[in-house]
Order: structure tokens, then sequence, then C-alpha cells
């Protein structure tokens, strides 16, 4: 029906433009909320949901419980949910649309389905306006056809929809989110609001993690809390470490320090009613006996640092604890950068200094250069006096250029200007590294020039 | 897995300089003690990226071959711009033996401090901090300095732009950059600075002396020493062994002089 159809059968019609894309966020969150059944959720097309419930049910009390609590889980949204359990995702959404709550027990598939409309085969226009005409009402009406006339006439979409439906074909959903390597989970009677008793619950589950990764010879490198709190919102916490561990005491400690330095805190709210730890990602960790003997052994102090490692980062935040890295170019601003300590690579190659001289590059270096007041005496000379941030610093001892030339090879047009690099000492003792962006011979702009690092 | 930490290079990384059981020595001045809190002052705010890198040669020395944590208040990054890898080969020190760590404020920092003091796998911790701040005080250094005693872990304490104030640090210094002793064509020669013994718990203090980094032999010497050799026309590859001043002699010859050529 048209707009200007509605509303010439009812004047005061209210409406709102469609907004597909916020819509489809709304969908994802209801995804999340639904994580708390099971960690395999799909979207399926613009309204709907696929849960693979295999092996969770009995957590919920068997299968009409579980349907009726993710509705009214979903309904507290403000969503009209209909929902429906079957052996395969395609007959499950067909018995959604059109046979509600419904709750096919294994190999009843087909006999409910028979009795479904062939709208439920989700075909366009011109194919189910083909299968009326046709006579077709039921999916009972096709699936006593034999499959290849069907296909000769309406293509081999229709019939291979027809197969799931029925259940002769299983296509499995293709979860969200890659499913973990193990998880542990924890549902409330009750919502819980005390953080210490979530806490204690969370010892229990990293226990019983960590007891499972050492059946494996495993320690977790990556795991992920998730908070299904009782208003539908959903939290998730990650906790990473500089190396395997499976220590239930100190993920606990971890857990801890993330949740009180988090910029958003974890707020109870209402409560959560459900907890649920995974590892996400693991690699090989063997038993160690403790040692008997006495002092400090070179892997007991491979553990303090790890450990010290995993501390910093979840107090401070992963992006905050760094090395240094080495690149391969001669651009001094891209030579050496700094990457996060956890992702970076730990053996780079370091260029030795060459002997007998001065430290030929500064110590610190400005992310943006600092444009300074330069009085020069000839034009490629080193300045003989300069002002940075106000002051003014008379330059005793200067070394160069250096001639540095940008990478116009990597760089989008126009090139940036030619950089001629001095070293200089001003009357105080204090060492600077400064430039000279473009020459003198260039009559088209004039050269300007930029402090870029400070030498110790 | 790969082994963790990274195994130090061997070769020119490796640190040396006169770094015994119970501390390093610094040229011709006090020993600065392992675990122990060593609070360091720049003369002057200008004084810092020195600062920075005489605390982090002599923490490299303390550390002997264990990697530094380096915490770095954000405003560093803005006064002083980042650490700069090159560079820190250059002056000496093993880049791949630093973890540097970003912290919003001093309380921050002190945290992070604490918590490296108290790890004995580390072989030094640097605190920088900038400006005064009240977060820094008695009660915060006398847990550092517990801490360091208590895991054998140096801890540094480099301020900027701060007055000194009563704490329980082991020793305190001021450190000041020098003009060098400029190379041929007045280029700039070694990094040179005046260390000063503002405070010591074994009450030696006001020692001071001027000092040059020589990142190739990595170790401090003294000027007063060095000063009678040749400088030209490159610099000498400087001897390891470092020749003691003592203390009642008068002051250094200004650093501007050239350095004088030994007649006959």
């Amino acid at each position: 029906m048209a707009l200007a159809e509605a509303r010439a059968l009812w004047p005061n019609l209210e409406t709102e433009e469609a907004a597909p894309e916020a819509d489809a966020r709304f969908l994802k969150r209801a995804s999340e909320i639904c994580e708390m059944f099971t960690p395999l959720v799909a979207i399926k097309g613009r309204d709907g949901l696929a849960l693979d419930i295999t092996g969770c049910v009995h957590l919920f009390g068997g299968e009409s419980e579980m349907l009726l609590r993710a509705c009214r889980r979903l309904r507290s949204l403000g969503l009209t949910t209909f929902g429906a359990i079957a052996s395969t995702p395609h007959a499950a959404r067909a018995f959604a649309r059109y046979r509600r709550n419904t709750i096919a027990g294994p190999a009843e598939d087909e006999t409910l389905a028979r009795a479904l409309p062939v709208s439920a085969l989700d075909q366009d226009q011109a194919t189910s306006i083909a299968l009326g005409r046709a006579g077709f009402r039921t999916l009972a009406d096709l699936a006593d056809r034999p499959s290849h006339m069907l296909s000769a006439r309406f293509g081999e979409d229709l019939v291979a929809r027809l197969h799931r439906i029925l259940g002769r074909e299983d296509l499995r959903i293709t979860p969200l989110r890659t499913p973990p390597l193990l998880m542990a989970e924890r549902h409330f009677p009750e919502p819980m609001t005390q953080m210490e008793h979530l806490l204690t619950v969370l010892a229990r589950l990293m226990d019983d993690v960590a007891n499972r990764l050492e059946a494996r010879g495993e320690g977790g490198r990556s795991f992920e809390l998730t908070l299904f709190r009782a208003d539908g919102a959903v939290r998730r916490i990650g906790i990473e470490t500089a190396s395997g561990t499976r220590e239930a005491a100190s993920l606990v400690r971890l857990a801890r320090l993330k949740m009180e330095t988090l910029a958003d805190p974890v707020d109870p709210g209402f409560g959560f009613d459900a907890l649920r730890l995974m590892v996400l990602r693991s690699e090989p960790l063997h038993a160690v006996q403790a040692s008997l003997a006495e002092g400090a052994k070179p892997e007991d102090e491979a553990r303090a640092l790890a450990d010290l490692v995993n501390r910093l980062v979840a107090r401070f935040g992963r992006e905050n604890l760094r090395r240094l890295v080495s690149r391969d170019t001669h651009d001094p601003a891209l030579a050496g950068g700094m990457a996060e300590f956890l992702s970076a690579n730990p053996a780079m190659a370091w260029p030795a200094p060459e002997a007998g001289q001065p430290p030929a590059r500064p110590l610190t270096l400005f992310a943006h250069p600092q444009p300074i007041e330069v009085l020069a005496e000839v034009p490629d000379s080193p300045p003989l006096r300069f002002r940075w941030r106000r002051m003014l610093h008379e330059v005793t001892r200067a070394e160069g250029p250096e001639r540095i030339a940008p990478e116009w090879w990597r760089e989008a047009s126009p090139a940036p200007a030619t950089r001629d690099y001095y070293r200089i000492e001003d009357q105080a003792g204090h060492r600077f590294w400064i430039f000279r962006e473009g020459l003198y011979e260039d009559r088209n702009s004039q050269p300007r020039w930029f402090l870029h690092g400070l030498f110790p | 897995m790969q082994a963790y930490p990274p195994p130090l290079r061997q070769g020119w990384s490796a640190p040396s300089g006169e770094a015994g059981k119970e501390g390093a020595r610094i040229a011709s001045l006090p020993i600065l003690a392992r675990a122990a809190l060593h609070e360091f002052y720049a003369a002057r705010a200008a004084d810092h990226a020195a600062l920075s890198g005489c605390a982090l040669a002599i923490g490299q020395v303390l550390a002997q071959g264990r990697p530094c944590l380096w915490v770095r208040q954000e405003a560093f990054d803005r006064e002083a711009g980042h650490p700069h890898a090159p560079g820190l080969c250059e002056f000496g020190l093993d880049p791949a033996s630093l973890m540097i760590l970003r912290v919003k404020d001093a309380r921050a920092a002190l945290q992070a401090g604490l918590e490296g003091a108290r790890c004995a796998g580390l072989g030094v911790v640097f605190l920088e901090l900038w400006g005064e701040d009240p977060a820094y005080d008695l009660t915060a250094s006398r847990r550092l300095a517990l801490a360091a005693r208590a895991s054998g872990v140096p801890l540094l304490l480099a301020r900027i732009a701060a007055k000194a104030r009563p704490s329980a640090a082991e020793t305190r210094w001021e450190l000041r950059a020098l003009p060098s002793r400029a190379l041929a064509a007045q280029a700039p020669g070694l990094p040179a600075f005046e260390l000063t013994l503002l405070r010591a718990r074994n009450g030696r203090e006001g020692l001071h002396d001027h000092l040059e980094w020589n990142r190739d032999a990595r170790q401090f010497l003294s000027r007063t020493a060095t000063d009678t050799r040749p400088a030209e026309p490159a610099l000498p590859s400087l001897p390891g062994a470092v020749v003691s001043v003592s203390f009642d002699r008068p002051r250094a010859p200004e650093p501007d002089l050239l350095p004088r050529r030994e007649a006959g």
C-alpha cells in the first residue's frame, strides 16, 4: 500500500522514515543479548536471529522454557517477538514466521513443515505468483512433487529452500563471533547486584577454565568476560596476558584490576543474571615443578616480568605499554616508532652507532616538528640564534647540514620538501636537532625552520 | 612460544661500566646503591633531555642486562617529544631492553613505579615526573624506597620543573647540561653534564663533577680527568679506567675551554 493511500484511509496516520542502519544496529544489540543463551548467534535477514542451541538447552530447563525466556528477553527491548525451535535453522525460521512457538522435536520437522504456506519459501514476487497460479498452497503440495520438475520450473533455489525447511538438508549458521576455545558460564536464578559476589563467581569460573586448560596442556593468552545485565545490557571485558597462563588467582586479580580502572565503570544496575568466561586464544604451556632450591631463577624472573606486564596492561591499558620498534627507512620521523608491548615483535635489528662520534640522532623526537624563528648568517649555514617557545638560544656549536630527502615514492603528491638537518648546541649546553625545510634556491617558497628533536 | 623476556643481544648492547654488586659508580662520585630510590632533579626545566639520557644511562649500568621499565607522564610527549629508538642506540642504550609506559599523571606514574619496583624480574625502574605534584610526597617516596629495598630493583626518579622536597630517597642529584667540548669545526662533542650530589644518606653532600658520557665505553668519564688528552682531530677512544678525582681539588676548568694539547 502506498503512503498516500494509507493516509487517505487514516488521516491521522503517524509516519516515520525507515532507518535500515539503525535497525541493523538494534538487531546487533539484540543478538548480543541472545549470546547469554548460546555463543553461536547469527543475524538472519533484516529482522531475524538464529541461535544454535545444541547442548545448551539443559541449562535453561528445557526447550520450551528456553524459548519463553529468549522471547521475554527480547520483548523487554520493546520488540514483538516470535520464536520457534527446530532441527535446522531454516525450519526454525519458517516456523517462527508461520507457526509461532512451534517446538519441533527430532524428526518432526517434515510433518509440521508440510502444513506451512508456500510463502514460507521466501521467494520473489514473480515466483510466488507462479506458485499460486500452479495451484500450490502449502509446502506439502511441493514436497510430494519430484524435485527435478520443480527446479526446472521454479529454479534450484526454491528446491534448496524447500529441502532445508523440510529438514532434509541441514545448513549450520555462521555465528557472528568465532566460537571460543573454552567457555564457562553461570546463570543466576535472581539478578546479582553485589560486585563482590560476582567476583566470587568469577573465581569459580576461572578455576573451571584453568582446570580445563591444564588438561589440554595450554595456557590462555586472551580471555573475555561477558556480563549480562538483567535489563539487556551486555558488557564485555577483555583480559590479555603477556604469556600463557592458567593461574586462576592471578587472572581474577587481573580482572578486578581491569574492572577498577575502566573509564566507564561496570554498573550493576538491577543486577546481572549471567556471567560467562571465554578463552579466545591460548598457547601450549607445560607444567612446571616449583623449585625446592633457594634463590631466584631466570624462569622465576621471566614469570615475574610477564606478571608485571599483565598488571600494567590491565591497569593502564594495552595501548600505553609500548616497546620501541625499528623500521627500515632513512626518514628519521619514521625510522623509530613505538608499538604495543604485547603485539610488537621483540626481536629487532638495531644499527650499531659509529665509534668515536657523538650521538647523531636525538633521544626524543617531536611528533610534529616545532616551528622556530631563526637568524642565519648566510643561506646555507646553521643559524646564529633561534627562538623556540619564546626562549632565545644563542648557537655556539653546530654541525651540518645532513640533507634528508623525503620518501617521495611513498607520499602522495605534492612531495614534501627536502630537509637539511643541523645538530646544534646553545650557550647553556642544550643540544637540539633542527632542520630547514625547503631550499633557498627554490624561489617559489621561503624556507622554514623547525626543531625536531632533543639531544641529551 | 617466544622466550620471555627477549634475550638481550650480545655484543655492543651488553652493558658494561662500573657496576658492582652493591651499585653503580659514576666517575668519582659516590656509588649509587642498588635496591634504593635515587632522585634526579633537572637544574633548569630545559635540562630534561639531558636528565632522561643521563638517568637511562645510569639505569642501564644498574640493570646489568635486565629490562628497564620507563614510566613517562603524558606531558613529556608534548614537552619533550617521544623516545626515538635510533637516538637511544646512538646514545649507547639498548632499545630492546626498554618497556615504555605512558601514564596520565604523577599519581598513576607512582602506582606504576610501585608495581615495577615490586617485580624482581626488572633491572631498573625509571620514573619521569613533570612539574610540582602533591602526589609525590614523603609517604609516596617512602613507599617506593621500601619496595626497592625489598625487591632489590633500583628506582630512579627524575623530576623536571620541580623543587626538591624532603623524601625517603637514598641520594638526590641535580643535573645540568654542560656545553660540550667542540670537535673539529665547532661541531658539538660528546654529551656533557654536571652532576651534583644534593643529598646522600651517608652524608657526603655537595660533591659534584663534570662528566662526559662515552657511549662506546658505556661510561661516564670525569672531564677533569680526560681534559688533558688531545681531542683532535677526532675524539680518541677513551680508556675504560677512570681516574678518580680528589674532592679537595679546585673546581674543574671552565668547560668552554678547548682541550689542551700536551706539550712535547
